[in-house]
């Protein structure tokens, strides 16, 4: 049979208006840092684990602001806290911080 | 009348270097079309990075003009030739200035941004440009919608007629980047429950404490960017604002709504400099502002001697490097008539 590669289109697109950025709004409280990434990707190219898994921060940082909590809960458990991308942060960004807060919001929250 | 020098705009480049030309002896005639001098930083609020007022660069330029200088206000020159080694000026009062050396300060225009119809400038309620919201600023306005409401999300997009091949503008401004920083951190300031945000392009934080101001708009203000260019704007029934940017970042697609867009435009050269071109026979970069016989070298000079160019004429600048262009100017000016007397 001749397939005409038909596929269900899946919306990819970040939905401001509804996303809830309450996450940004707690990390600007308790580790305002979050604040000054500028997504150079020093972090993701540094990072041990992300060798053998997807996790990748600076998308984890982008994704902060804009609401995605979902990608969030899902990646950061792939952390290993080893610290590696504090150290190569420009910014000085207090990533381990940033992180622990991530999960410690996201234990208390129910999502 | 006769005159050494006839310093063309009455911004901060043209007072800076009357006043200096003056001091150094040479006689000197402003020619202002508007009537009141300082140009556009007379009309601003703050001054990035540092929260300066503006006006304190106006009063501090006022207060050293020599007392006998002559000032020409709403005057519009209405031709300009060069015979021999002079220029001969008309003006709208009809009068006839001969001079041995123009400076043209003649600035800026801000960007027409009618012509990025797409942004909806002109066209949606709440879309404005960031000299009017600086003019709110200025003149302690209420910041509100066309629907009298504090809006509670700003968008800032920058480049808004600054690079960009679509309108012919190649070159950047310079100052929008910044620009934008600043105004986002003073509508958090007056606006504390509003959310900002900047769609970029790139972000130029070239300048002394530029950088520090960007991380405290992102730290202490929590203004977010997004790194994406508009790529259309339309309007809700209720005057809201629906934006639609690619999150180049993410590589997904962005929709948001708001309630308040700010252009944030860039320099085009003013009528005068155009005007001043074609009557000069000037040559200008690309068919923009007035080229230097040397970038490096003869900043200051033009490819007619005898006449100079200080400030925004040339290119897009910051205060500063206006002041200092102005001053590279005076030296420039004073080496030619100096070497004319002799």
């Amino acid at each position: 049979m001749k397939s005409f590669q038909y596929l269900k289109k899946i919306d990819r697109t970040i939905d401001y208006d509804n996303n809830d950025r309450a996450l940004f709004y707690y990390l600007m409280r308790v580790e305002p840092t979050v604040a000054l990434c500028i997504a150079c990707g020093a972090c993701t190219a540094t990072c041990s684990a992300g060798n053998f898994s997807t996790l990748d921060l600076h998308k984890i940082m982008l994704s902060i602001r804009r609401g995605e909590k979902v990608y969030i809960a899902k990646e950061i458990t792939q952390c290993v806290l080893c610290g590696k991308c504090q150290l190569v942060c420009p910014k000085n960004v207090n990533t381990r911080g940033v992180i622990l807060q991530i999960m410690s919001f996201l234990q208390s929250s129910q999502l | 009348m006769k005159t050494d020098v006839v310093v063309i705009g009455g911004g901060i480049a043209g007072l800076e270097a009357s006043t200096a030309l003056h001091n150094l002896g040479h006689h000197v005639i402003l020619i202002e079309k508007k009537d009141i001098l300082g140009g556009h930083v007379a009309l601003w609020d703050k001054l990035f990075p540092n929260n300066k007022n503006a006006s304190s660069i106006i009063h501090y330029l006022k207060d050293h003009l020599p007392q006998n200088l002559t000032i020409l206000l709403s005057t519009e020159i209405t031709n300009i030739s060069k015979r021999n080694n002079s220029f001969f000026i008309e003006t709208n009062f009809h009068q006839t200035i001969e001079t041995k050396s123009v400076l043209v300060a003649t600035g800026y225009d801000v960007f027409n941004a009618h012509l990025k119809e797409e942004y909806g400038y002109g066209i949606y309620d709440n879309v404005i440009t960031s000299a009017e919201l600086e003019e709110m600023f200025k003149n302690n306005k209420p910041i509100l919608t066309k629907q009298g409401k504090e809006p509670s999300r700003i968008g800032f997009v920058h480049c808004v007629g600054s690079r960009d091949r679509k309108i012919n503008n190649l070159y950047c401004s310079k100052v929008c980047c910044v620009t934008a920083v600043k105004q986002a951190i003073e509508i958090r300031q007056k606006l504390p429950f509003s959310e900002t945000y900047c769609f970029y392009m790139d972000l130029r934080m070239y300048g002394l404490n530029f950088e520090e101001l960007y991380n405290e708009s992102q730290e202490k203000y929590g203004v977010t960017f997004i790194r994406g260019r508009l790529s259309e704007a339309s309007e809700t029934i209720d005057g809201k604002i629906i934006i639609k940017v690619e999150d180049t970042l993410l590589g997904r697609p962005l929709k948001m709504t708001m309630d308040m867009l700010v252009l944030m435009v860039g320099m085009v050269p003013s009528a005068g400099t155009s005007f001043l071109i074609n009557k000069l026979d000037l040559l200008s970069n690309n068919g923009h502002f007035i080229a230097s016989s040397d970038e490096h070298l003869l900043a200051n000079y033009t490819n007619v001697n005898g006449v100079f160019v200080a400030g925004t004429a040339s290119s897009p600048k910051s205060i500063d490097d206006t002041f200092a262009d102005a001053r590279s100017a005076v030296l420039a000016i004073h080496q030619y008539l100096t070497s004319q007397k002799m």
